[in-house]
């Protein structure tokens, strides 16, 4: 079979599992659900596979196929087919996807066990996989706007999974709302390049970009400003990043799969699909990258703040698709995409392992109220400080030939992007510290209480209850169910998180400098139409130099963490009490919310108001109102004619006889 | 006599007629007015028939007062009718087609 | 001559008329309706329509005025009241007759038609003898002709209906067509609302009506039937 018709399988197992479990729920027994869920991803992914081995078959120039089904628009011009791309980047970003997606789908398996909304949760999760892999495979500019919206409601729906949950629902909104901000931006860019290049499928399109456009020409630089503010909302980025950290509300699998690994790399996907067209515009490109460093900046800084370790874990999310922005944005494909493989990883299986410490505690979040598990949970511990490690860039793990690559690609190009190498270095040794921050806090010190009972083989169970206001639930269906799964106590967890702690470890060895580069052949074909990717190319001795710079600076920060958290554990707090205000404004996340609810909000809720009680009430009731009351006026006045009286009528006639005489006086005198 | 005189003669009863049906409340009586129109309209055809010398306008008096004979017969049965039922013969009592 | 005998019978016409309109007892306005009719009769002879002249008499003044007469001599004496109810009417009427009149004159004198300020032509022999008028009604205008009989026939028939007798049925065999109540029937016209269930008379008929309560204004033929049962 062809690659495009394993493509299109790959599309269609997931679609199929969502069917599955959306219809049949009632007929399904038990937890099968969760089993027909993961395995129509494990058939994606096998047929991913299967793909990759048929594209690998092919000449390296061949490497770029198409499919479609039928029609799916036409008119006025416009010919827009159901049709799939596959081409090296297509195929690596579904590999990716459907692989870590099959481990979170085994995961979810036990760890949502106890759930009254079992089925429906396994019916969104591969839904979010279908259009997933729909956005990756499309191959022209409308299917991906479709598998992007697709993906948007998959994220609220899965956000506001515990739907009786208010804070959950209210996230789910804000996701949305903030999602569709970057739709906006996304379908004006699709009219843009429609009057500019006349098609949206991709390859016709990218062909005629550069002899459309000339460099840095106004109308390609705002195709690209629009494309980034969509992948921005997605990504979560400055300013649309502050859907992320509440996305945290829903499952924590969702959390790993939706708002670590996959969906918030689609906006990184994007720009690396769309790179001729930035390729076109560096000024879109440049802003790009700055964004995204100041972005990571940002992010590092806040999740040394905050103490809800879902929510570091999400800052950091946000700080590492910083990286990755900056990687696609100067031209460093390959290595922003090896960063996005194994952030995936790590990432996952660090949402993974948090998860299980959460079930351990009961629900509880927050870490300073955590502590000692070494030895309550050995298994989870252990992973979780694999995942750290990958974060931190500690020499051999995935993180560390992934992140410095960029970084050192950047510092090549020269000129300000020096800056970028640099602002990515700080991060990186932030990055380390608040990696390790939370091992330290959640793996050493002395065992709390809920590690203490559950050495004695006790799991801690607690009032079921909101993690972050405190409000009283109960465990129906619309909120968490009454049972944590710890991963030593279910094995599908275990083997998710083991297969996902070996991949973060031995995951970088595809593209270590020098040595291999399986990566960069790989996706030449896609990208060597760039200058970037075919001209700039950096020596082994440079890229080593910077990697050892990048495990420096890790394992400092490891140290520095080690310092603040183990060694004068009493540090923390004196930094917090003498930097009082910086650590006020790290810890409200640099007052973004406020800020919007100032800007945004509030003026439209005014906005609102004014025309309720003004337009609404006033001038469209009361003309509604006025009308009435002016034909039930009228009407009374002429009722006032119809008295009964048959004089009256005979007097009108006569009258109106004489009228009509008079008339014809006058009109023929 | 012209027949000037003898129109604006009908004319006069047309109006006093009218006038009547407008004034008068007893039903008898109104039905009285307008057997007095009917018969200004009937001079107005003669006095047209005399002036142009044809008896069609004789001929249509003579019909409009066997219609005339009709609408009378009728209505004075209605008349009776009503008195019969004890009905008030007072046209301002029936004002059933009061909005 | 003819000038004396016009305002003769033009002064008769108008004072018969006033009569009609002014007079109290009904009784005499029928009396003068037949005066100014005999008075019309009389300005035919003068415009030469002989027959018309003579029909005025003998079915006007003779048949349909004593028709009158019997009505109003059953109905007897009508009490009106001074009061008039719709405002203005007693002072629009007679102004809207009046500009009526002086419409109508304004329009007789200011015609173009010259030929009203003659006479007329001159007339042949039996311009207007019952001759003249039959070989009319028979020969031009004979489908007119039946039509009026037609109409006479459906009058007297219709007579016959409205005041027929009573057709003695027993209690509740209502044949009549049973049509909607309003609320509004029973309000202001109270007489007319009231009148099913009117307990006066001691007709053998009233239980009937009495039993036909919320059955406001009925068909009148099937009521006329019911309280006709009473009349000897």
């Amino acid at each position: 079979m062809s690659a495009t018709t394993y493509a299109w399988l790959v599309l269609a197992f997931p679609l199929a599992g969502c069917l599955v479990n959306a219809f049949g729920w009632r007929l399904l027994p038990g937890r099968a659900a969760g089993w027909i869920g993961t395995g129509a991803i494990a058939l994606a992914f096998v047929n991913s596979i299967a793909a990759l081995v048929v594209l690998l078959d092919k000449p390296a120039s061949g490497r770029e196929l198409t499919s479609s089904l039928w029609t799916y628009a036409s008119a006025a011009g416009l010919d827009v087919k159901l049709g799939i791309l596959v081409d090296p980047l297509s195929v690596f970003m579904i590999l990716v996807v459907s692989g870590v997606s099959m481990l979170i789908h085994l995961y979810s398996i036990s760890y949502l066990e106890s759930d009254r909304g079992y089925t429906r949760y396994f019916s969104y999760l591969n839904f979010f996989v279908f259009s997933m892999l729909l956005l990756i495979l499309a191959g022209n500019f409308v299917l991906l706007i479709v598998g992007w919206a697709f993906v948007g409601f998959a994220s609220y729906a899965l956000i506001s999974f515990w739907y009786r949950r208010n804070t959950a629902t209210t996230a789910g909104m804000k996701a949305f709302v903030i999602n569709v901000i970057g739709d906006v931006g996304l379908v004006l860019a699709a009219f843009f390049i429609f009057r500019e290049l006349g098609t949206f499928d991709y390859l016709p399109m990218f062909e005629s970009a550069p002899e459309q456009f000339a460099t840095n020409e106004g109308v390609v630089v705002a195709i690209c400003l629009l494309i980034l503010v969509g992948a921005f909302a997605k990504s979560a980025q400055l300013p649309l990043h502050t859907w992320l950290p509440d996305a945290m509300e829903g499952p924590t699998p969702v959390s790993a799969l939706i708002h670590a690994a996959t969906m918030v790399t689609a906006g990184v996907y994007l720009i690396a699909r769309m790179h001729p067209l930035f390729v076109e515009a560096p000024t879109a490109a440049d802003i790009s990258a700055f964004i995204g460093l100041a972005t990571l900046i940002f992010a590092a800084t806040v999740a040394l703040a905050v103490t809800d370790l879902k929510r570091i874990i999400a800052y950091s999310t946000i700080s590492q698709i910083g990286y990755m922005v900056v990687g696609v944005s100067i031209g460093a494909y390959a290595a922003g995409l090896f960063h996005l493989m194994s952030h995936a990883f790590f990432k996952a299986l660090l949402f993974m392992a948090a998860g299980s410490v959460i079930a351990a505690m009961a629900g509880t979040q927050n870490i300073d109220r955590m502590g000692g598990f070494r030895r309550a949970l050995p298994f989870t511990s252990s992973l979780l400080i694999v995942g750290a490690l990958a974060l931190a860039a500690f020499p051999g793990t995935s993180g560390f030939f992934s992140k410095d690559e960029i970084l050192a690609f950047a510092a090549e190009r020269g000129g300000f992007y020096w800056i970028l190498a640099i602002g990515g270095y700080v991060g990186a040794f932030l990055t380390a510290i608040y990696a390790f921050r939370i091992v330290f806090r959640v793996v050493y010190r002395e065992p709390c209480p809920e590690a203490r009972e559950l050495e004695q083989g006790h799991l801690a169970h607690a009032e079921p209850q909101n993690p972050m206001t405190g409000e009283k639930e109960d465990t129906d269906v619309g909120f968490p169910g009454p049972e944590h799964q710890i991963a030593e106590r279910a094995w599908p967890m275990a083997l998710a998180m083991a297969a996902l702690g070996l991949a973060a470890i031995f995951g970088g060895l595809v593209q270590v400098p020098g040595v291999d580069h399986v990566l960069d052949t790989f996706l030449e074909p896609t990208f060597e139409d760039s200058p970037l990717f075919r001209d700039i190319h950096v020596s082994t001795g440079d890229a080593w130099l910077g990697l050892g710079v990048g495990g420096v600076l890790g394992l400092l920060g490891i140290a520095t963490a080690y310092y603040l958290y183990v060694v004068a554990p009493q540090t923390p707090e004196r930094l917090r009490a003498r930097a009082h205000a910086a650590y006020v404004f790290l810890v409200n996340k640099w007052y973004f919310d406020e800020l919007y609810d100032a800007l945004v909000y509030r003026p439209l809720i005014a906005v609102g108001r004014f025309a309720n009680t003004v337009l609404e009430r006033v001038v469209v009731q009361g003309i509604v109102a006025g009308t009435v009351g002016a034909v039930r006026g009228v009407g009374m006045v002429v009722r006032g004619a119809q008295s009964g009286f048959v004089r009256a009528y005979a007097l009108l006639v006569v009258g109106g006889f004489a009228a009509l005489g008079l008339y014809f006086l006058i009109v023929s005198s | 006599m012209d027949v000037t005189w003898y129109l604006v003669l009908s004319a006069l009863l047309f109006a006093i007629g009218a006038a009547g049906v407008l004034i008068r409340r007893s039903p008898l009586v109104i039905l009285l007015c307008l057997e007095l129109m009917l018969n200004a309209g009937n001079l107005a055809l003669v006095a047209f028939a005399r002036d142009r010398g044809d008896q069609d306008g004789q001929v249509f008096a003579l019909i409009v007062m066997v219609v005339a004979a009709c609408e009378v017969v009728v209505g004075l049965g209605l008349i009776v009718a009503m008195f019969r039922r004890r009905l008030p013969l007072n046209v301002d009592e029936m004002r059933d087609l009061r909005g | 001559m003819v000038e004396v005998a016009f305002f003769a019978g033009a002064i008769g016409a108008v004072a018969g008329a006033v009569g009609v309109i002014a007079l109290r007892n009904p009784f005499y306005s029928v009396l003068a309706l037949v005066v100014h009719l005999v008075a019309l009769a009389g300005l035919f002879l003068l415009l030469y329509a002989q027959f018309v002249a003579a029909a005025q008499v003998v079915v006007y003044a003779g048949a349909v005025m004593v028709l009158y007469v019997f009505v109003a001599a059953y109905v007897g004496e009508v009490e009106e009241p001074i009061w008039e109810p719709i405002p203005g009417q007693r002072f629009l009427a007679p102004l809207l007759a009046a500009a009526l009149f002086v419409e109508l004159s304004i329009a007789i004198l200011g015609t173009g038609l010259s030929s009203l300020d003659s006479e007329g032509p001159t007339l042949p022999i039996g311009f207007g003898s019952p001759e003249a008028i039959g070989n009319l009604l028979l020969e031009r205008f004979l489908v007119v002709f039946e039509a009026a009989s037609m109409l006479l026939l459906v009058a007297a028939v219709g007579a016959v209906v409205l005041a027929g007798r009573t057709r003695v049925a027993p209690a509740g065999a209502r044949d009549e067509v049973p049509h909607p109540v309003s609320p509004d029937d029973r309000s202001p016209s109270a007489p007319y609302a009231a009148e099913p269930a009117a307990p006066s008379a001691p007709e053998p008929a009233a239980s009937e009506q009495a039993r036909m309560t919320g059955r406001p204004s009925g068909s009148l033929v099937g009521e006329g039937e019911a309280s006709g049962g009473g009349v000897p």
